[in-house]
């Protein structure tokens, strides 16, 4: 079974009298533990497959089976339990609460699920000592450097021991020495069996993943998985 | 999301924008504190008049010549005209009453007082003995009218405290004669100060005998007869037997009024109330506008959160968990300001009082409670629609904006 089944997934935009089609009949599968790259130029669909994927948009049409549920038919209440237990999202400008220090950040996804504040604090303080920030755990983001926001930001969004990692381009917003530590624990978080996609247009980074989707106008150019570059008709 | 985090969670947002904060629940602490200041000087009216009332003495009863049709206290019954006179034998003959203790006549006019050289005009009463013990007033020199027919008064006469004052000065007065329009009299006491008194102040009133301030005044009737009753339980009982007796007196014609001071508190009692009431309405007012406050520094802050609310939606957030938490802010700062306006509003009075410290300035208990009844619920009211906006953008959308 795999771990997300997308089937003629669409996903049609209106901007005035024009429909833009963001996503054209997409079928994707992944099984849980890869590790996979969406590429492809802007405006080529990837961040909407991504908010797909994270269950924060719905499709048109198609079905998108998570763990062998199908999740789009979720009323929107279930859909932010899966968000909670199963999905956890890195993004490119961190989105840290700024009055919240490192720790309650870590902690939001926890107390927004109601876990008890004994068992948070007791997971909290494991996450700080796996990313390095045991030093940091008072600090507000505006106190922090980049690298150890995006440490946060990513040490919240497997607080809650996601089956699934989707990061949007983590390495934006970061100078490239810090990337390379970011994506080396991203990395490491996917060899110890989390499941991770990088959406990103950056190619080097991209050719890091063991599979490659590139997208172009809604469609699935190339998956490196087949053999060979997909039709494109 | 428990609800202790919701609460701290809503506790954090409202701290981390002071000046935001601060403003809204400065405006609620103000409406709160008019509320509770107007209506402490509403009622405060309320006690002043009825301690007045009260000061009149107890258990009384008080005969107005001429009927008044509904029987209450009527600005119309001082312009009656009265078929038959209300005469001192009347009143007298009002004392023969089993459950009457005392009975006062009280006849009244304006004159001038001319004595050591000073001129100047006074309210000249005419009474007598009793009337000292029903209006429970104390002498500072001398005595009061002596006992004595009503109708033969001796040229007799008790002044208030400030005539005593402005005419002889320091000096007592008792013994001295004074002239009383075209009356020489000879003073025999000085009342004790009491201040004001319904409208009369008993301090610059000159008191004779009844008969004489009627002949003075070329009249028969009587202003007022003041009764006072055995006990409280007598007053409905006096005032029956009162007007059975004048009525039979006036050849079965009912033309007197009875009133008794219950009645006329009970009036003046209401009245004030409803007059600080209608001040607490205008006061809440400007809770209203303060909850219109809140709704606009709650929709400000879902604007400035929207990034948040995103984040807090792909973190796994419900939308009613959302909305509860920008409620429970709404609710914090409306009852943060309640409470401060309380404050506020207790120290107004608590300063008015300082200022007229004859002025019981107190808020009612319904008034305060009412006042942070309508401060939580307006907040609350008003935090419906910004947090439902909150709980219903859309989290893509929302994320995107930073």
């Amino acid at each position: 079974m795999s771990l997300i089944r997308l089937a003629g997934i669409e996903r049609v935009f209106h901007l005035g009298d024009s429909a833009v089609h963001a996503l054209d009949r997409l079928d994707v599968g992944i099984e849980a533990g890869e590790y996979v790259a969406i590429m492809g130029p802007s405006g080529s669909g990837k961040s909407t497959l991504l908010n797909l994927l994270g269950l924060l948009d719905r499709p048109n049409a198609g079905s998108y089976q998570l763990e062998g549920r199908d999740v789009t038919t979720l009323s929107p209440d279930e859909q932010a339990e899966v968000r909670s237990r199963r999905i956890g999202f890195v993004f490119q400008s961190f989105h840290l609460v700024p009055r919240l220090t490192a720790a309650e950040n870590i902690a939001l996804p926890m107390m927004l699920a109601g876990i008890p504040a004994a068992e948070r604090d007791r997971r909290v303080e494991q996450a700080l000592r796996d990313f390095g920030l045991d030093q940091r755990s008072d600090h507000r983001p505006d106190q922090l450097s980049g690298g150890q926001r995006q440490r946060v930001a990513i040490a919240r969004a497997t607080i809650m021991q996601p089956a699934v990692l989707l990061a949007d381009e983590p390495t934006g917003n970061l100078d490239r020495a810090t990337g390379d530590d970011v994506i080396h624990l991203l990395e490491e978080l996917n060899a110890r069996g989390m499941t991770l996609i990088v959406v990103t247009h950056d190619q080097k980074l991209g050719a890091r993943a063991r599979r490659q989707l590139s997208m172009e106008d809604g469609r699935l150019k190339h998956d490196s998985a087949r053999k060979g570059a997909l039709p494109v008709a | 999301m428990r609800t202790a985090d919701v609460l701290r969670f809503a506790r954090d947002a409202a701290g981390g924008y002071p000046l935001r904060t601060g403003l809204s629940v400065l405006a609620m602490a103000i409406g709160v504190a008019a509320v509770v200041v107007l209506t402490a000087l509403g009622d405060g009216a309320r006690r002043y008049v009825v301690d007045q009332f009260s000061a009149l003495g107890s258990n009384l009863v008080i005969v107005l010549p001429g009927r008044s049709a509904t029987g209450g206290f009527n600005p119309a019954n001082a312009l009656t005209t009265t078929p038959r006179d209300l005469t001192v034998d009347d009143a007298f003959a009002l004392t023969r009453l089993p459950s009457v203790r005392r009975v006062a006549p009280l006849a009244a006019g304006n004159s001038e007082i001319n004595a050591n050289g000073r001129l100047r005009e006074v309210v000249v009463a005419g009474t007598a003995a009793p009337y000292l013990d029903i209006r429970s007033f104390r002498m500072a020199q001398g005595r009061f009218l002596p006992e004595a027919d009503w109708n033969r008064g001796a040229p007799v006469a008790v002044i208030g405290s400030k005539i005593q004052e402005e005419i002889f000065g320091g000096r007592p007065a008792v013994g001295e004669l004074i002239r009383l329009g075209d009356r020489r009299l000879r003073v025999v006491g000085v009342l004790k100060s009491v201040g004001q008194g319904l409208g009369m102040n008993t301090d610059e009133v000159v008191f004779v005998p009844v008969s004489l301030a009627q002949s003075m005044f070329n009249t028969n009737t009587l202003f007022r007869v003041l009764i006072e009753a055995r006990s409280r339980d007598d007053i409905e009982v006096v005032k029956r037997e009162v007007l059975a007796l004048l009525k039979a007196r006036h050849g079965n014609e009912e033309d007197v009024t009875v009133i008794t001071q219950d009645a006329v508190l009970a009036t003046f009692d209401k009245l004030l109330r409803a007059l600080t009431a209608a001040v607490a309405g205008i006061a809440a007012i400007s809770l209203a506008v303060a909850g219109i406050l809140v709704m606009n520094v709650m929709l400000v802050a879902v604007t400035q959160r929207t990034a948040e609310i995103g984040l807090l939606k792909a973190l796994g957030a419900r939308g009613a968990t959302i909305r509860d938490a920008f409620m429970a802010e709404a609710a914090m700062l409306s009852l943060f300001g309640a409470f401060t306006g309380y404050g506020l509003g207790l120290f107004g009075a608590f300063m008015l009082r300082q200022m007229y410290p004859v002025f019981p300035a107190y808020p009612p208990d319904w008034a305060v409670l009412a006042a942070l009844g309508t401060a939580l619920s307006t907040g609350l009211l008003f935090g419906i629609m910004p947090a439902r906006r909150a709980a219903r953008l859309d989290p893509v959308q929302a994320l995107m904006k930073h």
